[in-house]
């Protein structure tokens, strides 16, 4: 059971590798949407600090949908993701694998480069490690949501702009608790309840997403 | 237990048993209609801060809660759909979204014409018109989602997951926004927090709530027949209906 698992995260991360860009562009993205804002409206670094919380999160999911296309989409083209259905392990199991090994090619990468982002945007330090917390734990709960969009609208030829439409709105509770908390700290109260409310929902996506995932993918492949 | 209700599994009887229906509650949607409307908007007293123009809320509030509504009876729809694989299940999940998203809309409108007058704006990020923004998001990714497929089976058993999905975010979203908007908003939108209605006032309500209510099952069931009738048209008990009709016309 877990054997399969880490065969699946393996599998993935081997075929990432072999293409560096996919893993560095949505990177890329992220760093030049967080440079814009500055240039868009100044320099000051308190409006910076105050705004910071905001810019980084919305990059950060638009960052997401954009890498999310890859989850599914070779796999169902090259007919790979029919394969892993027929395999005699759970489906909802095997794509958690492959979510998890999304998250470590895309949501991981975004942690690493935060620190530079919090410089650009003057956060402190405080401020910042409130920021890192909610990136560790909102992260997976995108690429959980990301994946149910995925899965609906695989099949589909233009799923890129639906999958926007549709993951969106149901990923607004993710930034609205993420915002809450960065700004608590920056303020200095406490945010220990936001990251729990945080935690709890993605202790709720992992346990119900990938059967919602796995029903998806049933719809998209037959 | 549940013997009686197999029949309405065929597309047939339960398109008759919906075509049974609708009188019904056409009749029920212009009565309440009518007498709620005439109760609330002339004669049902003035309120003393807002004047006159509080009674848009004769139409935004049941508009915004039959848009709640629209929704559970989508997702309960769309939980039978994919539990016990009853396609007239799925065909009602694609009946209501669209009228739950036009619901949600006049919701929306009527309650940026509500804020004007009291909050001197068209739209304050209010926690209620947020949670309600979002809901018309929700609906609009439906109603894209299952018009993206061609094969309307699969449309409608993508959109019943999809609906599933929403029902377990929506509480979610709401009461994020609720404490978003308490952290964020000042006490600007606590006029609201008053004693409740006079019964005068209340009782039109209540009639115009049912009315909705009724009307929203007037619509849903005159789109879930024309769905019905879409998806089946090649079966010979269309095909008969069709020539059955034509025959009585001339």
């Amino acid at each position: 059971m877990f054997n399969v698992f880490w065969q699946v995260v393996s599998k993935e991360l081997k075929g990432a590798f072999r293409r560096q860009s996919d893993i560095l562009n949505p990177v890329w993205f992220f760093i030049i949407v967080v440079t814009l804002f500055p240039l868009g409206i100044g320099t000051d670094p308190i409006l910076l600090a105050r705004i910071a919380p905001g810019i980084i999160w919305v990059a950060a999911l638009l960052a997401a949908l954009l890498s999310f296309e890859r989850l599914f989409k070779d796999d169902f083209i090259d007919g790979s993701l029919e394969q892993l259905m027929l395999m005699p392990h759970p489906l909802a199991w095997l794509v958690s694998a492959k979510v998890f090994a999304h998250w470590l090619l895309t949501g991981l990468p975004i942690l690493f480069v935060s620190p530079l982002l919090a410089t650009f945007l003057a956060m402190d330090v405080n401020t910042y490690f409130a920021l890192f917390l909610t990136l560790l734990i909102g992260t997976p709960i995108l690429s959980l949501l990301g994946a149910i969009g995925v899965a609906l609208t695989v099949g589909l030829r233009k799923g890129g702009i639906l999958l926007s439409l549709i993951m969106l709105p149901l990923s607004i509770p993710i930034l609205i608790f993420s915002t809450m908390a960065i700004d608590a700290a920056a303020y200095g109260q406490s945010y220990l309840g936001l990251l729990a409310l945080l935690g709890a929902m993605l202790v709720t996506s992992i346990t119900l997403a990938p059967f919602a995932i796995a029903a998806s993918l049933r719809v998209s492949v037959s | 237990m549940w013997k009686w209700l197999h029949p309405y599994a065929k597309p047939e009887k339960s398109y008759q048993l919906a075509g049974k229906f609708l009188p019904w509650f056409i009749v029920l949607t212009v009565v309440t209609f009518v007498v709620g409307l005439v109760w609330g908007l002339l004669f049902a007293p003035a309120d003393y801060q807002q004047g006159d123009s509080f009674r848009i809320i004769y139409i935004h509030v049941p508009a915004a809660m039959m848009a709640m509504a629209a929704y559970s009876t989508m997702a309960i729809a769309a939980f039978v759909a994919l539990v016990w694989q009853i396609r007239l299940a799925e065909m009602n999940v694609a009946a209501i979204a669209p009228i739950g998203a036009v619901f949600t809309f006049i919701a929306l409108v009527t309650g940026a014409a509500w804020g004007k007058p009291m909050w001197g704006a068209w739209w304050v990020w209010d926690a209620r018109l947020t949670s309600e923004l979002i809901l018309l998001f929700v609906y609009l990714g439906i109603i894209a989602l299952h018009n993206a497929f061609s094969d309307k089976v699969l449309a409608g058993r993508a959109a019943s997951i999809l609906t599933l999905v929403g029902v377990i975010n929506l509480p979610i979203i709401h009461y994020s926004v609720v404490w978003w908007n308490t952290l964020h908003q000042g006490a600007t939108i606590m006029k609201f927090d008053k004693p409740s209605m006079p019964p005068e006032m209340l009782w039109p309500l209540v009639i115009m709530i049912v009315g909705f209510g009724a009307f929203l099952g007037v619509l849903t069931l005159m789109r879930f027949r024309n769905e019905i009738l879409a998806r089946e048209s090649h079966r010979p008990w269309v095909t008969a209906m069709v020539t059955e009709k034509l025959a009585g016309e001339k």
